[in-house]
């Protein structure tokens, strides 16, 4: 307390200081004239008297300075000091400040913006109270190849039951509803899921409730809770909405609750985390299919809170001993062959999906970025302190301890880093609407970036970590200082100690093989972007876009007036021959989702069991079944191999039939014919109540393989079935021809509706921009990526040039003799130009090796090109020798236009 | 010439208290003579080194200042004590008569008393 009360006083002196100086200096003159005085009247000589005063007083000078020491706090006033001096240089010298301070800022700044970005994903990925509890539950059977197979109802009852779990909840993943009643019918994203869902997230309403964790309905609830967003925008934020009836796909629900401003769902797209309702369901009871254990559903996600103070390791312990003894217990539901197991993924892990490695890949580079302008700025302040020399001298001639200089350089270098990160702050605060339009849109959490305090913290320690760093090496090399050899130059230029010039050799060393690093990682990612963009996809998206509708899926099927693929196909037919009629619409077609090419979210597989091969369900390999109409293929392009396509004669009464892609049939029926092969396809997709057993399907076709998945990869297994045998509720209508893409969904709707009015029409795309944005966190990384090495690059450079600058102004006396000798202009040229081409080949060569481990750490990032991949790292190293040459090439040419007689007289 | 005995700081604060006690509000120099005139030139106050300690003082909040003048109109910074500097002399005139009557025991203790 009193330590702190004493603390408290010396820091009000500080500020006070002055003016109690001058009081104590007032009161002791008074002190020596009131004494004098006395003396006097006491008959002293005046001399005598003012003599005998201050004997009596004792040193005034030395008392006052007594004081201040006793009173003030040293460290802060010489810090104050320091300080003061540092502006006062940085002053003196704008254009030296100016560029230290924008190269850190464009550092800092940089990196601070990437970690915006990792902090909103990366480290807070889960807004929800304690979210480490959270896991997602995933079941895979690696007997059979496949992954996430989904949960059945009876599992997930076991789950819950199993004293692992606070609580686990069944959701489905994310899809459409239609919200009729309204002006326009509106698609809306949807989540089904079990009544504990929000419990399990920890989550509670801001009006109204969320679903009760009890409750047991086996169908839908008829509750839903909506986003906040919903009841702000469709309903005007009206506070009387809980108990209002919303009919959707037909069905009449009632709002029970409005989940909080700012609450986003969980899930690894922004789409899925921008779920606007949620309808409560037990899975269990119609419209949902009869809860067997072998009926699983692969678009269901379990999430489970674990109980507290359990360890992910510890729960999947118990997680194996219970689906062992299930195993036991069900022997034919879980078929040896198939090796049913069951994992925990951490929850923030699912969520943050495969942006994870380009994001690390990314604060990687802007790492890089930053150390680069930290040496740069080191090499700097090198440059600087060795013209200061004489003055550092003179200060430790004078007495000067060498802590107190090492503190004040130290000072000035923090100064200047701090001001750059501030700087680099400021710039990122005052365009971050700008820098966040650069973002792609696929990238989750978008949402939540944001400039915040954790950011400016985090720019403010990097500033201060980074002045630390680079700032204490060359304070502590000035501050070593050879003193005679130094005063005794007089003034002339310093010739510069060995070790300084050795340090900034290796900075530069270092600049110029973090550049290469990065070089070679920008040319990989392009290389492999561009071998992405121009690799053949298969289809022809030119001139094609696609519409999407959604038709209701009412809990009671009869009450669905396209229940049946017959009923379904009068529709279809007529939307067909409607959209041919839009102006410039040569070709049309439909398909579900899942024909979507590239644009469609993980439509979940559906288990393929082949005639004479498998005889279960759960133990057949899982396909994608995209549902298409005959013109399909024709449309995009996609050539037939063999067999036919659909025709309009392939109808719900006639054979069932489907088409396979080469990888189908190469996986599936290797070194076989599988024209005429017969499958069955397990599953309704949506996993409403399947009318009948399934039944034989008939293989009519091969098509060529196209990259519908993704452009990486070349062929993905896939089974086409035909709307017209198979109905589907998530429809796109392709169309192909002179479009207008900003009038096409006004078209589209205006034809629809003529048709059905409770059809929403939703995302037109073209497909040239679905292929596009397919690869923009690619893009995105890749452009982020090669302008950071650019900005190396250009600091490089600089670096190179600010040394062999030095270098020749350090040696101008021996070149300027050399040329008085005789030399030849060409010969100090190279000379020069050598020092330059050996900095180079030595940063070069540390850069390769660096390059190689770091184009491996990154070879999943890398597509269609190696990782050794010769040609990048030689166009790279010769850029990278080329601008060091060139950056050398100026002081070289001053060198050698050195005037002999004006050097040495100067000197 | 046998040396005079340096004044200890926390004996010359609680002699600066018990003045501006006694003789109510002073300036510096009157404090300084006061302790002169009262210790009977056996004490030789380094005179300088009072003033650091009333400014000490009056950021501990003992004493309270105020320019004014003096007797023969100069102008001067006259002391007086504050509450909560009555109090504090309290305290330690306490403290310094239990260490006087400590120490006058322990040296007036003889030899046969001991055993």
């Amino acid at each position: 307390m009193k330590i702190l009360r004493r603390f408290l006083i010396r820091l009000a002196n500080f500020a006070t200081r002055r003016r109690a100086d001058e009081r104590l200096r007032d009161e002791i003159a008074e002190h020596l004239a009131l004494q004098i005085e006395e003396n006097l009247s006491a008959g002293m000589a005046p001399a005598e008297a003012r003599r005998q005063a201050a004997l009596k007083l004792g040193a005034a000078q030395a008392i006052r300075e007594h004081h201040h020491d006793e009173q003030s706090l040293p460290l802060i006033e010489n810090l104050f000091f320091d300080l003061r001096y540092a502006v006062r240089m940085l002053v003196r010298s704008p254009g030296f400040s100016f560029i230290a301070i924008a190269t850190m800022a464009l550092g800092i700044g940089a990196t601070t913006a990437i970690y915006s970005v990792i902090a909103a994903t990366l480290l807070h990925p889960l807004p929800y109270p304690n979210p480490d509890e959270l896991v997602r539950i995933q079941d895979d059977l690696p007997g059979v190849g496949a992954q996430g197979v989904g949960i059945s109802v009876p599992e997930w009852r076991d789950l819950e039951s199993s004293g692992i779990f606070q609580s686990a909840s069944i959701t489905g993943t994310g899809a459409n509803v239609n919200l009729t009643g309204s002006a326009q019918p509106l698609r809306l994203s949807f989540k089904q899921v079990t009544p504990n869902y929000f419990a399990v997230l920890g989550v509670d309403a801001q009006l109204g409730r969320v679903f009760d964790p009890r409750d047991t309905t086996p169908g839908y609830n008829l509750e839903v809770v909506i986003s906040d967003g919903l009841w702000r925008r469709e309903f005007g934020a009206d506070p009387k909405i809980i108990g209002r009836a919303l009919h959707l796909d037909n069905d009449e629900y009632h709002v029970v609750g409005v989940m909080p401003r700012g609450f986003r769902d969980q899930g690894s797209t922004s789409e899925e985390q921008n779920v606007e309702l949620w309808l409560g369901a037990g899975f269990a009871g119609v419209p949902f299919p009869t809860p067997l254990r072998s009926s699983r559903q692969r678009s269901r996600v379990v999430i489970a809170r674990m109980k507290p103070g359990l360890s992910i390791a510890a729960a999947q312990g118990h997680l194996d001993a219970l689906v062992e003894s299930l195993k036991k217990q069900y022997p034919a539901e879980y078929p040896a062959k198939t090796a049913w197991t069951v994992r925990l993924v951490p929850l923030s892990e699912t969520v943050v999906g495969s942006v994870r490695q380009s994001l690390i890949l990314l604060f990687g580079a802007v790492g890089l970025v930053l150390l680069i302008s930290c040496t740069n700025v080191a090499n700097l302040l090198l440059a600087r302190t060795s013209g200061r020399s004489r003055e550092i001298a003179v200060r430790q001639a004078m007495g000067a301890q060498r802590t107190r200089l090492v503190r004040q350089l130290l000072t000035e270098s923090l100064l200047l880093f701090l001001l750059g990160g501030v700087a680099g702050f400021g710039l990122l605060f005052c365009a971050q609407h700008f820098l966040l339009r650069l973002i792609p849109e696929s990238l989750p959490h978008l949402n939540n970036i944001s400039i915040s305090w954790g950011v400016l913290a985090f720019a403010l320690a990097v500033s201060v970590a980074a002045g630390t760093v680079f700032g204490l090496a060359p304070a502590w090399l000035m501050s070593r200082l050879d003193l005679t050899s130094t005063l005794r130059q007089e003034g002339r230029g310093s010739s510069g100690s060995v070790g300084r010039s050795r340090a900034r050799h290796i900075l530069v060393i270092s600049e110029l093989a973090l550049s290469l690093v990065l070089m070679v990682v920008a040319g990989l990612l392009l290389r492999s972007f561009w071998d992405l963009f121009a690799v053949q996809p298969g289809f022809n998206p030119d001139r094609v876009m696609a519409v999407q509708t959604w038709l209701a899926g009412p809990n009671d099927p009869t009450t669905d007036p396209y229940q049946t693929a017959t009923q379904e196909s009068v529709l279809l037919r007529e939307i067909l021959r409607r959209s041919r009629t839009i102006a410039g619409v040569e070709e049309a077609a439909v398909g579900d989702e899942a024909s979507l090419p590239l644009g469609h979210r993980d439509p979940g597989g559906l288990p393929l069991i082949r005639e004479g091969i498998e005889t279960m369900d759960n133990q057949a390999p899982v396909i994608d079944s995209p549902i298409v109409s005959p013109e399909y293929f024709h449309l995009l392009g996609m050539p037939l191999l063999r067999g036919r396509l659909f025709s309009d004669q392939d109808i719900e009464t006639t054979p069932q039939v489907a088409i396979i892609n080469q990888a189908a049939a190469r996986t599936y029926w290797p070194n076989q014919d599988p024209l005429g092969k017969r499958v069955r396809l397990n599953f309704n997709t949506r996993g409403l109540v399947s009318s009948a057993e399934p039944v034989w399907t008939t293989i009519i076709g091969v098509i060529a393989d196209a990259r519908t998945e993704s452009l990486g990869d070349a062929a993905v297994p896939q089974i086409y079935r035909s709307v017209y045998q198979r109905p589907a509720k998530d429809l796109a209508i392709f169309l192909r021809g002179q479009l207008d893409p900003s009038a096409i969904s006004a078209q589209v709707r205006e034809q629809i509706r003529s048709i059905d009015a409770t059809l929403p029409v939703f995302h037109a795309e073209t497909l040239e921009a679905v292929l596009s944005t397919s690869l923009s966190i690619r893009r995105f990384s890749m452009e982020m990526v090669a302008f950071f090495a650019a900005t190396a690059l250009l600091l490089a450079g600089l670096g190179i040039y600010g040394t062999i600058s030095y270098v020749v102004n350090e040696q101008r006396r021996e070149i300027a003799i050399r040329l008085a000798l005789g030399a030849q202009r060409g010969t100090i040229l190279k000379m020069v130009l050598r020092r330059g081409l050996g900095l180079a080949a030595a940063g070069a060569g540390l850069g390769v090796g660096g390059a190689l481990i770091v184009s491996h750490l990154m070879a999943g990032l890398l597509y269609g090109v190696s990782p050794n991949d010769l040609p990048t790292f030689a166009g790279v190293t010769v850029a990278l020798t080329g601008v060091a040459l060139a950056a050398s090439y100026i002081p070289a040419l001053r060198a050698m236009r050195l005037d002999p007689i004006t050097t040495l007289h100067s000197e | 010439m046998k040396e005079k005995p340096d004044v200890l700081q926390g004996t010359l604060a609680l002699m600066v208290l018990k003045t501006l006690d006694l003789l109510g509000p002073q300036h510096g120099y009157g404090i300084a003579r006061r302790i002169e005139q009262i210790s009977g030139d056996l004490l030789d106050v380094n005179q300088g080194t009072l003033y650091p300690l009333l400014l000490k003082l009056e950021h501990e909040g003992a004493i309270a200042s105020e320019w004014g003048a003096s007797e023969n109109n100069r102008r001067a910074r006259f002391y007086r004590l504050t509450k909560a500097g009555r109090k504090q002399l309290e305290s330690e005139t306490r403290d310094w008569e239990q260490t006087a009557a400590i120490i006058a025991g322990f040296l007036n203790v003889k030899a046969e008393d001991l055993i």
